[in-house]
């Protein structure tokens, strides 16, 4: 296989961890405002994902680390052209992470709900959003000769890049639910699953509307392969959601966001960024590349450190495997 | 430092995009070299720390005692490497090496990567950094802990005295260490870019020996003076480890880059090098001289009570992080009008796409944002500062145990 196209299957497979992993914490960090009845209640929620959120988040740098060491002219096309989506989307990431830290160290409720409302909004945002970016790259942006993006911030906005916004919120939300339901007790492990199952059936019609858009624009067999089986998996976690299986719900939602992102990979391959200008000036994984040489050393650090990373975090996720409740929350945060 | 974490992974986020959207010509210049140390950062030196602090964080309860304190020095050595990486990556910008410029292609492309990551450059900055954060933790510790003695003198003193000498300590070590490699670092500046160390000093006609001026009093950019206070030859010291050695002028490098590039300003803003470079010198002595006043008045663990003391306690942590700030202020700034020495002008750097209103919008976003958090930040800091040390709870927890509440939760 050319290097190239290694590299773009390690973006691929990067952004696909990169949505089931933030894409629950964004769920879960949606759900602080409907889940939650109370204060402990949302310091359940926000601690199911305390110590993987920062984890997560890696996985979206990494992603973007290598589109630049890979393929230099789609990550500065990519990141120049969605200027204002990306601003949005970081002005989001930060108020987030910052409210996940600075929510419990002052006991005012006014303090809280401050707070509360930037993890709401800054789960919000980049999960409509990332939607809206990647189904512009799929579907093409005005790119011109000198593989600069040409369009505005509106033209971002069109009704596909819209629908696949809502789909990730939607799934997200779902996702998250779903995860709440498996990393919890008591009450609020009912609410989860019932809100999952009630959002879920809307996530699902739209996800269908997507995936046959996607589809018939690019046509291959597999994106319709795997757009199915994206369906399927989804059908099939809300199916083991009513009987409270979360564990497979949870694992058929994260195939199911991975198969979507696998539909859109390989509905965008071999371009990286086609242009709806003109074909001859799509970005590609071979114009877009970086040297050979600068591949090989990369490809040696990936194959090397890539499955040790996903070892640690696997054991980090294991060592917080427990479920917790209201009654495992202490009562002062002690810690700084 | 939790409060201080969710700031520095905030910004990281930020600086890793901005090169994309604010700097695609840059971008598509030195992605070939420039990307890959980036994106072996985030491999090997993210997920470390961001996992690993996150085990630390919540895993009181969760490791035994000696898997749970490794975990923390393994986040700190994903630090270390975080800069160790990225630190590389600006080197390049300030001294090329390991590549060969693709004329078709119009970009900067990698032939010995091995070069990139020893760069001289690289391993003369990242001890001067490194050692330079360290006073910022030196000075933190025992500003903090100085403050509490002479506050609160009754409560936990013997832990903040203890923690007191040992942040001192730490300032004053790494102090010297900042000067020593700051000397290294010297060196290998006037070597790789000369003109930078001419601006440092505003020295405008080449000199043997030079003198290195503590003070000037007269036009902001030092063309002209009233007065001026100098130590004969240290500058040459400085610049080339002679004391009579010969240190070039900014006018003499002028007039030489225009032979080599063509025309137009090869020329620094002076104001800001030259008092940038001493306000990071000046500040970090001042750190020094702080520190050693603490560990001369609290000998034979004595207990200041002065009020003078009191104020130097709450400056003391400033200093460090100012002289950080300025360095690398002097340094970019000393580095201007390139992005990448030599190579590329900042001004053909820029996203020919992005449009002026965009730059605006995100650059008055992204400062009212972090004024606002710096604020909030700020006080949250102080109202830690107050609270004193926690009640530890050390009783033994078994494992078994699972209706316990956690050892720590947001
Ligand atoms: C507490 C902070 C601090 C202190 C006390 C010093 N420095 Fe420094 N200095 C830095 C913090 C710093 C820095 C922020 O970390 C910089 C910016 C870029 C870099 O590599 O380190 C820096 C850069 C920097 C450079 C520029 C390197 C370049 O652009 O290539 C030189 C020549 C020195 N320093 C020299 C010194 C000397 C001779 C010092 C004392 C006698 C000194 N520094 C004290
Ligand atoms: C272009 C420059 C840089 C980029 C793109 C960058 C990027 C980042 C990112 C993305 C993070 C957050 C990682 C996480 O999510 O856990 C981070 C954290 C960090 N970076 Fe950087 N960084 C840069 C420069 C530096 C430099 C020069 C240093 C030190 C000399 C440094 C030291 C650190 C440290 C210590 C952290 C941990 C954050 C904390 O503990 O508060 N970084 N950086
Ligand atoms: C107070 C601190 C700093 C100031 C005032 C500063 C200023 C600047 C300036 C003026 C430039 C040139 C921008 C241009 O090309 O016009 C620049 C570029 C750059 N600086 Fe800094 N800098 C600072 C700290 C840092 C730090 C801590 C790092 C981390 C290593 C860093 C890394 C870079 C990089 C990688 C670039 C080139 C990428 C780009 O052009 O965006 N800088 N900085």
């Amino acid at each position: 296989m050319e290097l190239t196209t290694f590299w773009f299957i390690i973006i691929a497979v990067l952004w696909i961890g990169y949505l089931v992993l933030e894409g629950f914490d964004f769920g879960v960090g949606m759900l602080m405002g409907v889940l939650a009845k109370n204060d402990l209640e949302r310091r359940v929620l926000l601690n199911t994902m305390g110590p993987i959120w920062d984890g997560n988040e890696v996985w979206l740098l990494v992603a973007g680390g290598a589109t630049f060491a890979a393929f230099p002219e789609w990550y500065a096309t990519l990141f120049s052209g969605f200027y204002i989506p990306l601003f949005l989307i970081l002005i989001a990431l930060i108020v987030r992470a910052v409210g996940i830290e600075f929510r419990g160290k002052r006991p005012e409720a006014s303090w809280k709900r401050r707070w509360d409302a930037a993890i709401i909004f800054g789960s919000t945002i980049p999960a409509l959003l990332w939607g809206v970016a990647l189904a512009n790259i799929v579907r093409g942006v005005p790119i011109d000769a000198d593989k600069e993006y040409a369009g505005t911030f509106f033209d971002l906005l069109n009704p596909y890049a819209l629908l696949g916004g809502l789909v990730t919120l939607t799934v997200f939300l779902v996702h998250g639910a779903v995860f709440v339901s498996l990393k919890t007790v008591g009450d609020i492990r009912e609410r989860a699953t019932v809100l999952a199952l009630r959002v879920g059936p809307v996530a699902a019609v739209l996800a269908v509307a997507f995936i046959v858009w996607t589809g018939f624009d690019q046509g291959q067999f597999a994106v319709w392969l795997f757009g199915a089986l994206a369906a399927a998996a989804f059908v099939a976690a809300l199916t083991s959601g009513i009987f409270n299986r979360e564990g497979i719900a949870f694992a058929l939602t994260s195939l199911t966001i991975g198969f979507f992102a696998i539909m859109l990979f390989v509905g965008l391959f071999p371009d990286v960024m086609p242009s709806s200008l003109d074909p001859a000036w799509n970005l590609t994984t071979i114009n877009a590349a970086s040297t050979h040489f600068t591949l090989v050393i990369m490809t040696w650090v990936a194959l090397i450190f890539t499955p040790i990373v996903i070892g640690y975090q696997s054991w980090s996720y294991w060592v917080f495997r427990k479920r917790i409740g209201t009654h495992h929350i202490p009562t002062e945060v002690l810690a700084k | 430092m939790l409060i201080n974490f969710a700031m520095g992974v905030a910004t990281g986020i930020v600086q890793e995009f901005q090169f994309g959207m604010n700097w695609s010509d840059y971008s598509r210049f030195v992605g070939d070299i420039f990307g890959a140390p980036l994106a072996i950062e985030g491999l090997l030196a993210f997920f470390l720390e961001s996992t690993f602090l996150g085990l630390w964080i919540f895993g009181w309860d969760r490791l035994k005692p000696g898997v749970h304190l490794a975990t923390i020095w393994i986040a700190a050595t994903g630090t270390l490497l975080s800069a160790y990486f990225i630190l590389a990556a600006n080197s390049f910008m300030q001294h090329p090496v390991g590549f060969t410029f693709n004329a078709d292609k119009g970009r900067a492309e990698l032939t010995d990567f091995a070069a990139v990551l020893t760069n001289k450059v690289t391993l003369v900055t990242f001890p001067h950094t490194i050692v330079a954060c360290f006073m910022v933790g030196g000075a933190f510790v025992a500003g903090i802990s100085m403050w509490h003695l002479i506050r609160h003198p009754q409560r936990d003193a013997d832990a903040f005295l203890t923690a007191l000498r040992l942040g001192a300590v730490t300032l004053l070590v790494a102090g010297l260490g900042t000067v020593v490699t700051g000397d290294m670092q010297g060196k290998v500046m006037t070597e790789v870019q000369p003109m930078k160390m001419a601006a440092a000093e505003a020295l405008y006609t080449t000199a043997q020996p030079a003198p290195f001026s503590l003070l000037t009093i007269g036009t902001l950019d030092g063309s002209e003076e009233v007065y001026k206070l100098e130590v004969p030859k240290l500058l040459s010291y400085l610049a080339t480890g002679d004391f009579n050695g010969k240190v070039q002028g900014i006018n003499e490098l002028q007039a030489a880059y225009e032979t080599k590039y063509g025309p137009g300003s090869y020329t620094p803003n002076i104001p800001v090098t030259y008092w940038t470079f001493r306000a990071m010198i000046t500040v970090g002595g001042l750190a020094m001289i702080a520190g050693a006043w603490m560990l001369w008045a609290t000998r034979r663990r004595h207990l200041p009570t002065s009020r003078w003391m009191l104020r130097t306690a709450i400056v003391l942590p400033f200093l460090p992080l100012l002289g950080n700030s300025f360095g690398w202020i002097f340094t970019e700034m000393g580095r201007q009008p390139w992005v990448v020495f030599g190579l590329m002008p900042t001004s053909a750097g820029v996203s020919p796409g992005v449009s002026a209103t965009e730059v605006a919008i995100s650059l008055i976003g992204f400062t009212l944002l972090y004024g606002v958090l710096a604020v909030v930040e700020f006080k949250l800091l102080l109202k830690y500062i107050k609270a004193g040390l926690p009640d530890v709870d050390t009783s033994p927890r078994t494992d078994d145990d699972t209706d316990a509440p956690l050892a720590f939760a947001y």
